[in-house]
């Protein structure tokens, strides 16, 4: 199991936590997971989030690993000039 | 053999600084741009815009147009696809105006000719029948009670209720308890700040030739930031197959953002499936100012409390951009960005996405940074005022490093913040005096950077040189970077590679170049592919030498055997190997492909001085320096032109450059002559200091440097403008009526 911190405008869409617990062992089962079991965060999740994972920042891959002890954090996707 | 070739330190040719592969082409004129694409039987295009803000399209008559000699074909919406949904909806309604025009130049229509004069002349004959509504540009008045709305229904689920619909997106960060973190300060500062919106200003105008026929092939040239996201928008657009359309980046004469989407070239290719011809479109400037992406505008405000002693003890901030008629501003990365550089308790970001009858906003250099830098670096020079603080001290007693928190949420990997603080502290230009009626200003600067989508491919020649293909458009240095990189893995001269740009049906896909991403995603996929290539140059080897593969390693450009017990052979010249290639298994090559994940974030501190005359409120940067965190400067004359790129753009953004609308809702300024770019005499020397704290994720360290330097610029100058002024510039642009008001407003108390 691993906590996924969530940013402040998702909290109201769990029930106000700051951060759910899902299972995954990498970015996209992790994804995955937050759908199914938070189908509130679903449209969020369709626009495009970033995961950062130990301070590294995951803007698409869903192969890469996370383990139940990383810090993991939604974050808004991320795009640049 | 294991193969490995990360290190930071112990470069041969990384770190150097060898000509510009792309200098000769480009002062002689060899250059292909945009513009310079022909094809036998090409027509000329041109668009037909809207001349209102806001206005319901009732008819187009092309039949005047269409009878006119040396006419081939007319497009509107009704030559693109149809039932598109989310972001291709959104390019395509800006691409071509469906049943609503939604700002001052939104394309209605297009024609092809057999030449531009005939092309305009049949232009000005379209006939469109308009309804013109009420309009809005300004980012507030647009989320007012009342205000007109541009769309109803394009509100996402980030939306909470009783918002104005032209809120279409809303963001919300932050930790900690601010209020509770506001009452333990010695000093609260709360303020409101505004910025315009202005244009990335590159050189360059959109250009492009296309041909498409009627089986649904087709070939595109344009100047762009990424030609496989053009080719994928384009094939969307128009309802091909992706495979089906190759697309070729030209020569860029400028991005910076603002070329990472498509504007003219699916109405290009629309024109010439219709015409049966090729097809050239090229921007005017007035048309690259109304209709292309330049950035938002906002309105903000920032409250920030700090003790006697530096410490902030929280932080609050609302940010407010619009960007254009559809959804996209970058408001998330405003928020996320504002508070980044400081080690908070209790911090809050609110950031709102608002539609506005203006052209769709594009990115530009670290979309959304450099305004929120301006707002929370003014107040924290205020506080610092206030209570005779150090600006320089007070941001290393509060300055995120490796295992703090970030405002927006994780905590921080390895980062360079203190390091270019430290760095400017000791510059001489933070303790040189300062002349009469000059203000000197200090602004932290922070940007994500990003990896992407990625592939390479490197192929040996017969004489030991090299060639890269990568498929992220040179906007920066890339190919340079891209050769040094090759060539400290290959153990070659930097010029026996030859790096190119290849095109959508040469290599596999390529993410934009934007992200600041090119050194770090396609200079990691460099370096794997050349790595790849030495692994097999090593196999060559050995089989050459009869001994084991694992026994072999490679060193400055050549095999050797890995020890005495390897046997006793002389070392094998990349030359000598690749001479025989053909005769020995083959072509050797090295190719890589993935998303790298492992950019590093980059952080900026810039000190500026400058002088306002307090007669005609003109403003004059008169020194500046750049000081920033590279990872690794691959080439570092490159990184110091990206840093003081940055500041110049950052000198024109806070003292001259904005849109101007009318009350009739058009732009005002659509021109360089009224839309003032810095030119070399608007600027001093720009110093640089590359600071390198290298980044983990990428085999030499390096981090992104091509966005983070606009991000303090806004703030420095508005810092050493309101210290030179004796008064505190809440507005940009600081043009010189504005400065009057200002220190009028001042000497009536």
């Amino acid at each position: 199991m691993v906590d996924v911190a969530l940013w402040s405008g998702l909290r109201p869409l769990v029930g106000g936590r700051d951060s759910v617990t899902v299972e995954g062992g990498t970015v996209g089962e992790i994804l995955t997971a937050l759908r199914r079991d938070h189908p509130a965060l679903g449209p969020t999740l369709d626009a495009g989030v970033s995961v950062v994972v130990d301070g590294r920042v995951i803007a698409a891959s869903l192969t890469e690993p996370v383990h139940p002890d990383s810090e993991v954090v939604l974050m808004m996707r991320l795009k640049g000039g | 053999m294991a193969l490995d070739s990360s290190k930071t330190t112990g470069f041969k040719y990384v770190g150097t600084r060898p000509d510009r592969p792309d200098g000769f082409d480009k002062v002689t004129g060899r250059a292909k741009f945009g513009a310079d694409a022909t094809a036998p039987g090409m027509l000329f295009a041109a668009i037909k815009r809207s001349p209102h803000a806001h206005a319901r399209i009732l008819r187009i008559d092309t039949t005047k147009a269409l009878a006119m000699e040396g006419v081939k074909a007319v497009v509107t919406r009704a030559d693109f696809a149809t039932g598109l949904t989310g972001e291709n909806w959104n390019i395509l309604e800006n691409v071509m105006a469906g049943d609503t025009a939604l700002y001052d130049g939104h394309a209605v229509a297009a024609v092809a000719a057999t030449s531009a004069l005939s092309a305009r002349d049949a232009m000005k004959a379209i006939e469109v029948e308009y309804e013109i509504l009420p309009h809005v540009t300004d980012v507030d008045k647009a989320m007012e009670p009342g205000a007109p709305v541009i769309r109803t229904g394009a509100a996402d689920a980030s939306v909470p209720e009783g918002l104005h619909p032209n809120v279409v997106r809303y963001h919300k960060s932050g930790h900690g308890d601010v209020e509770a973190g506001f009452a333990e300060a010695d000093l609260v500062i709360e303020d409101h700040f505004v910025t315009e919106a202005t244009h990335q200003g590159y050189i360059e105008p959109h250009a492009c030739l296309g041909t498409l026929g009627a089986d649904g092939k087709g070939e595109l040239w344009c100047c762009t930031q990424g030609h496989w996201n053009v080719q994928k928008v384009c094939a969307a657009l128009l309802g091909l197959e992706t495979s089906q359309l190759r697309v070729t980046a030209s020569e860029i004469g400028g991005g910076f953002g603002g070329k990472t989407t498509v504007f003219i070239e699916p109405v290009a290719l629309a024109l010439s499936r219709k015409a049966n011809r090729p097809v050239k479109l090229v921007m005017t400037r007035a048309e690259v100012f109304k209709a292309s992406g330049p950035t938002s505008s906002t309105s903000m405000d920032v409250r920030i409390g700090m003790k006697t002693d530096g410490t902030i003890t929280a932080a609050e901030g609302v940010f407010r951009l619009q960007g254009g008629a559809f959804p996209g501003a970058p408001m998330e990365f405003t928020a996320m960005c504002a508070f980044a550089p400081y080690d908070l308790k209790h911090v809050r970001q609110v950031g709102y996405d608002v539609l506005t009858n203006r052209p769709k906003q594009a990115a530009y250099r670290a979309p959304g940074s450099p305004m929120a830098a301006f707002a929370v670096e003014s107040v924290i020079d205020e506080l610092c005022k206030k209570l005779d603080l150090d600006p320089i001290d007070t941001r290393l007693k509060n300055a995120s490093h490796e295992g703090t928190r970030a405002s927006f949420g994780p905590k921080w990997p390895r980062i360079g913040l203190v390091e270019t603080l430290e760095a400017a502290k000791a510059h001489p230009h933070y303790t040189a005096p300062l002349a009469p009626g000059q203000g000197r200003g200090i602004s932290c600067g922070f940007w994500f950077n990003h990896g992407g989508e990625t592939s390479v491919s490197l192929a040996m020649s017969e004489d030991g040189s090299a060639q890269i293909m990568v498929g992220t458009p040179d906007i920066g240095g890339s190919r340079a970077s891209m050769a040094l990189m090759a060539a400290e893995v290959l153990g070659i001269p930097y010029e026996n590679i030859r790096c190119t740009i290849a095109d959508t049906a040469s290599l596999g896909y390529n993410e934009i170049s934007h992200g600041s991403r090119v050194t770090y995603a396609s200079g990691l996929a460099t370096i794997k592919a050349a790595e790849a290539a030495v692994e097999e140059l090593c196999a060559r080897a050995a089989a050459k030498w009869g001994i084991p593969e694992d026994a072999v390693y490679w060193e400055d450009g050549c095999a050797k055997p890995s020890g005495p017990n390897a046997g006793d052979f002389e070392p094998l010249p990349i030359a000598e190997i690749t001479a025989t290639m053909g005769a020995t298994g083959g072509p050797i090559n090295g190719h890589f492909e993935a998303t790298p994940e492992g950019a590093g974030v980059s952080f900026a501190t810039h000190i500026v001085d400058a002088e306002v005359d307090r007669e005609t409120g003109s403003t004059k940067v008169v020194r500046y320096t750049v000081v920033q965190d590279a990872g690794k400067a691959v080439h570092p004359t490159y990184v110091e032109g990206q840093f003081q790129g940055g500041a110049a753009q950052g000198i024109g953004w806070a003292l001259n450059e904005e849109y101007i609308y009318g009350e009739d809702g058009r732009l005002q300024n659509a021109g360089f002559l009224d839309y003032r770019i810095p030119v070399a005499s608007d600027l001093p020397m720009i110093d640089t200091v590359i600071v390198e704290v290298p980044n983990p994720g990428h085999p030499f360290g390096v981090r992104g440097v091509g966005e983070t330097s606009i991000c303090p610029p806004l703030a420095a100058i508005a810092n050493a403008v309101s210290a030179a002024a004796g008064v505190r510039m809440r507005q940009l642009p600081m043009r010189p009526s504005r400065i009057l008001e200002a220190l009028d407003s001042a000497a009536d108390g």
